[in-house]
C-alpha cells in the first residue's frame, strides 16, 4: 500500500471525487470562520428540530379546537400553559411548534421552485444570443418591476382555494426573478472564459454547454441565492396568512398572527399571543439571511459581508 | 510663473473629447421607450391574471345592492364575452375607467381616488424617515467597516430587515395605543384624521400626524434596515477604489474624502437599487395600513381581497404596478443625471 | 539637501495566508533637484514603498524604520501634520491613472481642492487660474478642467494627473509608472515633462518604471530592487552598463540598447519567476535565478555593500562584501 504513490491507484473518477471533497472541506472550514454564518446555522437547526419533533412533543390533539374547549381563552402565560392560550383555548406552545412545520415547508418548497426557474430562465437568457435570449432576459426585467407582495396577494386571491400547495406555487412563481439576473450575470460571465470558448469550437451542443459548463459554476451562488429567498418567502407567507390568504386549516405563524390580531390581542393586551409567533419568524429569517449572506462571503469575497 | 513646457505647443489638440452633447436626452428617450414596453407588458399581464378566475365572475355583482339594472346588464356582457373580444375592450380601456366594484357598486376609480392621499402621506413620511436614517447608518458602517458602529448596526440592522412590518405594528398599537401599560393610549390607532376636522387645517395637520406616526414608524424602521444595507454595500464597493487614494494623499481631512468623493459615487447605485426596492415598501403598506385601519390604498386592498372584488383588485394592482415603474424611470434618470458618465 | 530620505524601511501585510514582507529594509535618499530611479521585477515592492511616504498603506500593513519627507518622519507624525506633508511637501502620480481620478468630478474640481486646503491664501478664483496654468502646462487645454475624467484618453489622464502632483509645488515628486498607459512618442515627452519641471522648481523626483532605457536617459542615480530590498544603486548609466549584480546584468541584457554591447544581439531574458514575498528562497533570495550563484549563496544573507565610487550592490562576488547582514553601508 504504501510503496504505490496513490495517484497510481485512484481512478479519474475517484481522483475527481477526492478533489471535489477537499474544496468542500476548504469551503466547510472558511465558513466556519463566519461568526454570524455559524449562528444562522444554529438558529436554523433548533427550528428544524422543534418542527420534526412537534408531533412528539405536543400530540395533534394540543390542537384540536374541539378538545381544548375545556381550557381557559386567551390565558396569559402559566404553569401549565408556558406561554398562555389562544381565543380557541390552545396551548400557544404547542400551535408555535406545528406552524414551524408549514413555514418551513413553505419556504423550503416555494424557494426550490425559485431556484429551478431562476436557474433554467438566467442561464437560457445568458447562453441564448437572439431572439430566445433577449425575450428571456425582458421577462426578467418586467418580473422585477412589478411589486412583488401586491403580485402575490393578487395571485393568491385569483386562485381562491387555499391549500399549502397554493401559495408554494404563488410563492415559487413570482420570487425567481432576483434569482434569474443573478444567473444570467454570471452565466455571461463563465461563457466568456476559455474554456467555454473550446467547448463551443469543438461543436458541444448547448445543452452539453450549459449543462456540463455552465450549471456546475453558477451553482454555488444559486445556492447562496436560494438562502436569501427562503428568507424571503417565510417572510411572504407571513404576511399572506395575516391577510387571510393562508390556508385556513393549517397553523403557521401568519395565521396564527391573523388570529392574533382577529382576536384584539393587539387593543386587549394579549402579548402572550402577538410576540412568540413573530419572534419566531424574526429568528427564522434571520437566520437564512445570515446563512446566506456568509454563503455569499466565502463564494466571492468582494462582496464585503463579513 | 511662466514656465514653457516643450509638450505644450506640440500635444495641445482643439477637438473636444469625449462624446457630443444630448446623451443625456437619448439616454432618457430610450428609458422612456422602455419603460413603455414594461407598461404594456403589465397591462398584459394584469388582463391575463385576472382571467385566471374561477367561476362566474358576473355572479358575484348579484349580491350588490346598490347598482343599478344598466350597469349590471352592462357588466354582465362584457364578462361573458369571448376572450378576445374582452381582450380588445380592455385594450380599449386598459384602465377599466368604467369599472364597477362588486363590493360598493362604486366606480372604482372613485374609491381608488379617494383612498390615495392617506398613502401618499404615510409613504411620503416612512420613505423619507427611512431614508434619512438609513442612509446615515449605511455610510457609517461602510466607512469602518468592521468597527464596533458597523457590528452593531449591522446586527440591528438585519434584525429590522428580517421583521413583519405588520407585526411591528401591532407591537406599537400594544405599547402605545391600546390603554395598557406604561404608555397608554399616547397615540390614536385607526382611521388618519379625527372625524369632523377639515384636512386642511391646522388642526387636520395634526390629526394626520398623530394617525401617522405609528403606521410610519412601522414601515420606516423595516425600510431604514433595507436602506442601510444597501448604502453600506455601496459604500464597501467605494472603499477600495483608487480615487479614495488620491483624495486621501491630497491632505483631505477624512470627513471630506467621505462626503466628498465616497458617499456622492456610493449614492448613484443606492438610488437605483431603493427604487428597485419601492416595490416592498407598497407591499408593506398593504398590512401596516390593514393593522392601523388606516384608509388608504394598502387596507383598501385588503378589503378587496375580504370582499372578494376583483375589478377593485385589477385597478389597484395596476396603480401598485404604475408607480413602481414610474418610480423606476424616475430612479434611472436621476441617477443618469448626477453621473456625468451617463449625461455626456 | 535631501527632500525625502529612507531608512531601513519595511512593510509587512498581515494576509489570512499570514505576513507578506513586501519591503525588507530599504535604504535610499533624493536630493533637491535630483532624478531618481527605482527599478525592478513587478511584485519586488515598489508601490509598496512608495505607499509609505504619505503613510498610504493600506491598514493591513505594518512599516518600521523611518521615512522622511523634508527631514519629518511621517510614519509617526499627528493626523494634522501629516495632512500638511500630504500633497504640500510630497506629491505622487499614481500608477494606473485610469481610476485615480474621481470619476463624477470634473478635473478642474478635482484640480483645485488640494490647491484650496493648502494654500490659505487660494481662492476659488486663483485656484481656477493655477489650475488653467497647470494644465497648460502638461499639454492640455485649460477648458479640459471641465471635463470627466472618462472624457479623456489614459495619456491625457496621465497628465491630469502630473499636473495634480504639480498643484501645491511639492519638494518631492513620486511617479509610479508614469509612462506605462502611454505609446513612445508621448512617453518620451511625458518624461520630459516630469524632468523637466522639476529641474526648474528644485524638486526631488522618484521615477518607478520598469522601462530602463526611460531611466538611463532620465535619471541621475538609479536603484534597483530584488524582492523587497535594492540590490544595486548608483549613476544611472554605469549601473546598466557596468551592472555588478547578476540581477541586474540580467534586466540589463533584457534592454539591448543599454546593456553591455557585447550582448547586444543576443538578448536574453531571466530563467524563472520573481519569488513571492510571502515564500522567500534563503539567503541571497536570487540564488535560485542566478546563473553565477555559488555554494554559498543559498546560506548567506548579502547586503548592499560599496562597490566602486557613488555606487553599491548586494552580491556575495562585488570585492570585500560583507555577508550575514553584519555589513551595511
Ligand atoms: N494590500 C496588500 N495585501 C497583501 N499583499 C499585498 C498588498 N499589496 C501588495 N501586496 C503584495 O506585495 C508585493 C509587492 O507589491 P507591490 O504592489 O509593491 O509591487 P510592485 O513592485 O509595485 O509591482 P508592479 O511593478 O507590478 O506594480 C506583491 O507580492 C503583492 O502581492
Ligand atoms: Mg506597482
Amino acid at each position: 500500500m504504501s510503496t504505490e504513490p496513490p495517484s497510481v491507484m485512484l481512478s479519474s473518477r475517484a481522483a475527481a471525487r477526492a478533489r471535489r471533497g477537499a474544496a468542500l472541506r476548504r469551503f466547510a472550514r472558511s465558513y466556519a470562520a463566519h461568526r454570524s454564518g455559524m449562528a444562522g446555522l444554529v438558529i436554523l437547526g433548533l427550528f428544524a428540530l422543534i418542527a420534526l419533533l412537534a408531533p412528539v412533543l405536543f400530540p395533534a390533539d394540543m390542537l384540536d379546537i374541539t378538545k381544548t374547549v375545556q381550557n381557559e381563552t386567551l390565558e396569559p402565560p402559566s404553569g401549565e400553559f408556558w406561554l398562555g392560550t389562544d381565543e380557541g383555548g390552545r396551548s400557544i406552545l404547542a400551535v408555535l411548534a406545528w406552524a414551524a412545520r408549514a413555514s418551513l415547508t413553505v419556504g423550503v418548497a416555494a424557494s426550490a421552485i425559485s431556484m429551478v426557474l431562476g436557474t433554467l430562465v438566467g442561464i437560457g437568457s445568458g447562453h441564448y444570443r437572439g431572439l430566445l435570449g433577449s425575450l428571456l432576459q425582458r421577462l426578467t426585467d418586467w418580473f422585477l418591476v412589478i411589486p412583488f407582495i401586491p403580485l402575490v396577494v393578487v395571485l393568491a386571491a385569483v386562485l381562491g382555494q387555499r391549500g399549502l400547495g397554493t401559495i408554494v406555487l404563488v410563492l415559487g412563481v413570482t420570487s425567481w426573478p432576483g434569482t434569474a439576473r443573478l444567473v444570467r450575470a454570471q452565466t455571461l460571465s463563465v461563457e466568456g472564459r476559455p474554456y467555454l470558448e473550446r467547448a463551443k469550437a469543438l461543436g458541444g451542443s448547448d445543452w452539453h454547454q450549459m449543462v456540463r459548463h455552465v450549471l456546475p459554476n453558477v451553482m454555488p451562488l444559486v445556492l447562496a441565492n436560494t438562502t436569501l429567498t427562503v428568507a424571503l418567502v417565510i417572510l411572504s407567507e407571513t404576511t399572506l396568512a395575516f391577510l387571510g390568504l393562508g390556508d385556513p386549516y393549517l397553523d403557521s405563524w401568519g395565521t396564527m398572527l391573523d388570529k392574533a390580531n382577529g382576536a384584539g390581542a393587539a387593543s386587549t393586551g394579549a402579548w402572550w399571543y402577538l410576540l412568540p409567533p413573530g419572534i419566531c419568524v424574526i429568528l427564522v429569517v434571520l437566520a437564512f439571511t445570515l446563512i446566506g449572506r456568509a454563503l455569499e462571503s466565502v463564494l466571492d469575497p468582494r462582496l464585503g459581508r463579513d | 510663473m511662466a514656465v514653457t513646457s516643450p509638450v505644450a505647443t506640440e500635444l495641445s489638440d482643439d477637438s473636444t473629447p469625449g462624446g457630443g452633447s444630448g446623451g443625456l436626452g437619448r439616454f432618457i428617450g430610450l428609458r422612456l421607450l422602455s419603460g413603455l414596453g414594461t407598461l404594456l407588458f403589465v397591462l398584459l399581464f394584469n388582463f391575463f391574471l385576472f382571467r385566471l378566475l374561477p367561476g362566474d365572475p358576473a355572479a358575484r355583482y348579484r349580491a350588490v345592492k346598490n347598482i343599478s339594472a344598466q350597469d349590471l346588464a352592462r357588466i354582465r356582457d362584457e364578462l361573458n364575452a369571448p376572450v378576445m373580444e374582452q381582450f380588445w375592450a380592455y385594450l380599449r380601456d386598459p384602465l377599466a375607467l368604467q369599472g364597477i366594484s362588486a363590493w360598493k357598486g362604486q366606480p372604482v376609480w372613485d374609491l381608488v381616488g379617494g383612498r390615495a392621499w392617506p398613502t401618499l402621506v404615510l409613504l411620503g413620511t416612512s420613505t423619507l424617515l427611512a431614508t434619512l436614517i438609513g442612509i446615515r447608518v449605511g455610510i457609517r458602517a461602510g466607512w469602518r467597516r468592521g468597527g464596533s458602529f458597523d457590528k452593531v448596526s449591522t446586527g440591528v440592522t438585519l434584525l429590522f430587515y428580517a421583521t413583519p412590518e405588520f407585526w411591528l405594528g401591532l407591537l406599537l398599537i400594544l405599547t402605545f395605543s391600546s390603554g395598557i401599560g406604561p404608555f397608554p393610549s399616547l397615540f390614536p390607532s385607526g382611521g388618519v384624521i379625527d372625524s369632523g376636522i377639515e384636512p386642511l387645517s391646522m388642526a387636520g395637520v395634526v390629526s394626520v400626524a398623530e394617525h401617522t406616526v405609528l403606521p410610519a414608524v412601522a414601515l420606516a424602521a423595516v425600510y431604514l434596515a433595507e436602506y442601510s444595507l444597501i448604502m453600506r454595500a455601496s459604500i464597501v464597493d467605494e472603499l477600495s477604489q483608487e480615487y479614495l487614494t488620491t483624495a486621501r494623499a491630497k491632505g483631505l481631512m477624512d470627513h471630506v474624502v467621505r462626503r466628498r468623493h465616497a458617499v456622492p459615487n456610493a449614492s448613484l447605485p443606492t438610488i437605483t437599487l431603493i427604487f428597485l426596492n419601492i416595490g416592498f415598501i407598497i407591499g408593506g403598506a398593504i398590512t401596516v395600513e390593514t393593522v392601523f385601519s388606516y384608509p388608504g390604498l394598502g387596507l383598501l386592498t385588503f378589503e378587496a381581497i375580504t370582499e372578494q372584488d376583483f375589478v377593485l383588485m385589477q385597478a389597484l394592482f395596476l396603480v401598485f404596478t404604475v408607480s413602481v415603474i414610474v418610480c423606476n424611470i424616475l430612479a434611472d434618470v436621476a441617477v443618469a443625471v448626477l453621473d456625468p458618465r451617463i449625461r455626456t | 539637501m535631501s527632500v525625502l530620505e529612507l531608512r531601513d524601511v519595511h512593510l509587512t501585510y498581515r494576509t489570512a495566508a499570514g505576513p507578506v514582507p513586501a519591503v525588507r529594509g530599504v535604504d535610499l535618499t533624493v536630493d533637491a533637484g535630483q532624478v531618481v530611479g527605482l527599478a525592478g521585477e513587478s511584485g519586488c515592492g515598489k508601490s509598496s514603498l512608495i505607499s509609505t511616504v504619505l503613510r498610504l498603506q493600506p491598514k493591513s500593513a505594518t512599516v518600521a524604520g523611518q521615512v522622511l519627507v523634508g527631514g519629518k518622519d511621517v510614519q509617526t507624525l499627528s493626523w494634522s501634520a501629516l495632512r500638511a506633508v500630504r500633497w504640500g511637501e510630497a506629491a505622487v502620480v499614481f500608477q494606473g491613472a485610469l481610476h485615480s481620478l474621481n470619476p463624477i468630478q470634473r478635473i478642474g474640481a478635482q484640480l483645485v481642492e488640494p490647491i484650496l486646503v493648502h494654500d490659505r491664501e487660494a481662492t476659488p478664483r486663483t485656484a481656477g487660474a493655477r489650475v488653467g496654468e497647470l494644465l497648460s502646462q502638461v499639454g492640455l487645454p485649460a477648458r479640459y478642467a471641465d471635463q470627466y475624467p472618462h472624457q479623456l484618453s489614459g495619456g491625457q489622464k496621465q497628465r491630469v494627473m502630473i499636473a495634480l502632483a504639480l498643484t501645491c509645488d511639492p519638494q518631492v515628486l513620486l511617479a509610479d509608472e508614469p509612462t506605462t498607459a502611454l505609446d513612445v512618442m508621448v512617453q518620451a515627452q511625458v518624461l520630459e515633462l516630469l524632468t523637466g519641471v522639476a529641474a526648474e522648481r528644485g524638486m526631488g523626483v522618484l521615477i518607478i518604471s520598469h522601462d530602463l532605457s526611460v531611466l538611463a536617459t532620465t535619471c541621475h542615480k538609479v536603484a534597483v530592487m530584488y524582492a523587497g530590498r535594492v540590490v544595486e544603486e548608483g549613476p544611472a548609466r554605469e549601473v546598466f552598463e557596468h551592472p555588478r549584480h547578476p540581477y541586474v546584468r540580467a534586466l540589463a541584457r533584457a534592454f539591448p540598447t543599454i546593456g553591455d554591447t557585447t550582448s547586444r544581439y543576443a538578448p536574453a531574458g531571466l530563467p524563472g519567476d520573481p519569488p513571492f514575498p510571502d515564500h522567500l528562497p534563503s539567503g541571497c533570495p536570487f540564488h535560485p535565478r542566478c546563473p553565477e550563484a555559488v555554494a554559498q549563496c543559498p546560506s548567506v544573507d548579502v547586503r548592499l555593500w560599496p562597490a566602486g565610487p557613488g555606487r553599491a550592490a548586494a552580491c556575495v562576488h562585488v570585492d570585500g562584501a560583507e555577508v550575514h547582514g553584519a555589513g551595511l553601508r
